[in-house]
């Protein structure tokens, strides 16, 4: 009998053990150095449970030969890709319908079948304005999306609303009370990769340009001023696990972790994600929040504050580092590279985001240097 | 057949119940005359009891109880009052400090981080009291005060956490929220902002006080183990009257690394590695943001941090007509 307790009780304590192992990833890991040895500079993949590319639609029909009629001569209210030749318009609308539009609804999603030139469909004067978004993208901000570029489909998937994006919070229901209040952190949210980091960067970083940057650049204080808080040190941290998430990726993608505010310590990469904060601000702002009145009040598109969904990283990303695997699909959308003329003319430097153009630099390369 | 162990014992003595020596300074008599537990005793003592909590005693645990409650009312506020989502989310609910816009004000409205200011009260106030009542106790036994100095060590760490630290940088935002993940999080985030904490040799030390007291616990636990057969674990008798448990002890440390330490001084040595690790963590908290704001950067400074190969990557904020 003494002796039955006493195995129970061992059973019982391994199991318990074993019971607390659930929480650890178990699989195979594939590790790759990524940096200077000793500086725990490498990147973890959890092989398994990586995110895969899902089948990217095909073509609807091969792309035509650019020429003849210009969209703009024959349809009316052409504003955007009125250069654009008509077959190519008409490629570019079936891909939009594929890439976008719900297939019950197709061309209908956004036109009025009896006058395909009207606007009266909100959806088609929202989907004006993001091809001029896809083009800004393409053209000005190449320091991120580099040569892979950004259709429709990086971030609608088939879509009408995209399925990763985020509005102003709700904030406290009852101001003055403690009840229901979260102060936007301390909750079990993706946003925050679940961690209880606050979800309140999306506003302050990827809406207004808050300064992410914590540390300060002299190690001892200065006393004109005071530094930023720990709480402003979470919120940045908020939005760092966001993008670790979004990425599928560790903190040592692109800092090194012994000081992660020191640039000449980190990977290119991390030049290429400065360019992306700066992206998604430029979205946000210019082109969604510039569609506030267009988009109806309706739950689907607006959040609790009346403003439209915005995007941040988890919308392209989702979970890989490189947007549907590293699949371009611009060569079958052409009209959406903006003035492809410009692009590679000014390829070098951009107008609007001038510096160094990394090339490719997103693509681990499996032999590091490793001294 | 039953053997007479010295830790995990197969035999549980019984017998009348020792009620200890006679009382004194005490307020109060001692709580019933303690019961036996068999799985208890499979642990310590089988003996539990009788307690002596007194005045100091309950009013700590009344203090305790308060921030216990206040904490957890917050939290279960904070779920609007639902019990199911209350557990599901447990490990991220937290009782958040005033924001930085309140400075060091002693007047925070409760749901801005007031309650998080009686909590952090009651539960300091609580820690002192409990301080001063193995102090008495020890003095009422006529045992030194070790113990009581230890836990104030303890004591002055979550202190300059949560007050000195705060008053000196004057905002209360520099505290520690209450919350199992949210005071995790707050560690990281402090390291993140000031630059590092690992470069900071307070910190270090206080690591190196903390796997060395883990370690020495390990040495001596397994000592005195070893040397159990041999009567090792009367180690008071041992100090005072050295056998040869003490002996073979003192020879096996002696031909492992050529020194060791005394059946006196190992408790020492333990002490002071237990004592040292609050106060040299407690010494680096203080200052961090009132002396040193970035770490690296100061070890940088004083060639303490190595230098490692630039990646050559420049930060593009600084590149001519860079995006804001």
């Amino acid at each position: 009998m003494k002796r039955f307790t006493q195995r129970t009780a061992l059973v019982a304590v391994g199991g318990l053990g074993l019971a607390l192992l659930a929480g650890c990833e178990i699989g195979p890991k594939q590790s790759t150095q990524t940096g200077y040895r000793g500086t725990g500079a490498d990147q973890i993949v959890d092989v398994k449970h990586a995110v895969k590319t899902a089948a990217i639609p095909p073509e609807p029909y091969p792309l035509p030969p650019d020429g003849g009629q210009k969209a703009g001569e024959a349809y009316q209210n052409v504003k955007v890709l009125s250069g654009v030749s008509t077959e190519r318009f008409n490629h570019l609308m079936a891909e939009i319908s594929q890439w976008v539009a719900p297939p019950e609804q197709g061309c209908a999603y956004c036109h009025n079948p009896e006058n395909m030139a009207s606007d009266e469909k909100y959806t088609k004067v929202v989907a004006r304005r993001m091809i001029q978004m896809t083009q800004q993208i393409n053209s000005t901000w190449s320091p991120h999306v580099q040569k892979v570029g950004v259709t429709c489909y990086t971030c609608h998937r088939g879509n009408g609303v995209p399925q990763y994006k985020w509005a102003l919070p709700a904030g406290a229901p009852h101001p003055g009370s403690i009840r229901g209040d979260r102060h936007n952190q301390n909750e079990l949210s993706a946003d925050a990769a679940y961690s209880d980091l606050p979800t309140t960067g999306f506003a302050d970083y990827l809406l207004d340009a808050k300064t992410i940057r914590v540390n300060t650049t002299q190690a001892l204080p200065k006393y004109d001023g005071k530094g930023a808080s720990v709480q402003t040190a979470e919120e940045s941290y908020g939005l760092m696990m966001h993008m670790s998430k979004s990425l599928g990726v560790n903190c040592t993608f692109c800092h090194n972790t012994r000081a992660f505010a020191a640039w000449n310590l980190s990977r290119p990469q991390r030049v290429t994600a400065w360019y992306g904060i700066r992206m998604v601000r430029d979205v946000n702002n210019a082109y969604i929040g510039s569609l506030q009145s267009v988009f109806p009040d309706n739950h689907d598109r607006k959040g609790p504050h009346g403003d439209p969904y915005k995007v941040n990283c988890m919308t392209c990303h989702q979970g890989q580092n490189l947007p549907l695997g590293g699949v371009s699909l611009m060569a079958q959308a052409p009209a959406l590279w903006g003035s492809v003329a410009a692009y590679t003319k000014g390829a070098a430097a951009p107008a609007a985001a001038p510096g160094p153009v990394p090339v490719a630099l997103n693509a681990m390369p499996a032999t590091a240097a490793k001294p | 057949m039953a053997r007479y162990q010295n830790m995990f014992t197969q035999v549980q003595l019984r017998g009348p119940l020792e009620a200890g020596p006679p009382l004194r300074d005490a307020t109060f008599t001692r709580t019933g005359t303690g019961f036996y537990n068999y799985w208890l005793g499979k642990f310590g003592n089988a003996q539990i009891g009788p307690v002596y909590l007194g005045t100091l005693g309950m009013a700590s645990l009344m203090f305790a109880f308060l921030a216990f409650e206040i904490i957890g009312l917050n939290m279960f506020a904070s779920v609007n009052w639902n019990p199911v989502q209350f557990v599901r989310q447990l490990p991220w609910l937290a009782l958040e400090p005033p924001g930085p816009e309140y400075g060091f004000s002693l007047f925070v409205p409760l749901a801005k981080g007031g309650w998080w200011m009686f909590a952090g009260f009651c539960m300091t106030t609580s820690l002192i009291l409990w301080f001063l009542r193995t102090y008495r106790r020890a003095r009422s036994l006529g045992m030194g005060t070790h113990v009581a100095w230890a836990f104030a060590a303890g004591i002055f760490l979550i202190i300059t956490l949560g007050f000195i630290r705060p008053m000196l940088m004057g905002s209360w935002a520099e505290a520690v929220p209450f919350g199992i993940f949210p005071h995790l999080d707050w560690t990281a985030a402090f390291s993140i902002r000031y630059g590092n904490l690992f470069y900071n040799p307070f910190h270090c030390l206080s690591i190196a006080f903390l796997y060395g007291s883990t370690l020495l616990f390990a040495m001596h636990g397994a000592t005195i183990l070893a040397v159990g057969r041999y009567g090792g674990e009367r180690e008071i008798e041992q100090i005072t009257d050295r056998g040869t448990a003490s002996e073979r002890a003192a020879l096996f440390w002696r031909w492992t690394m050529g020194f060791n330490a005394t059946m006196e001084s190992i408790h020492r040595w333990a002490w002071w590695f237990a004592v040292l690790t609050p106060l040299t963590g407690g010494i680096g908290i203080l200052l961090t943001g009132t002396v040193v704001d970035n770490w690296y950067l100061w070890a940088v400074t004083h060639h303490y941090a190595p230098g490692y190969p630039s990646t050559g990557v420049i930060d593009p904020a600084t590149l001519p007509g860079a995006p804001k």
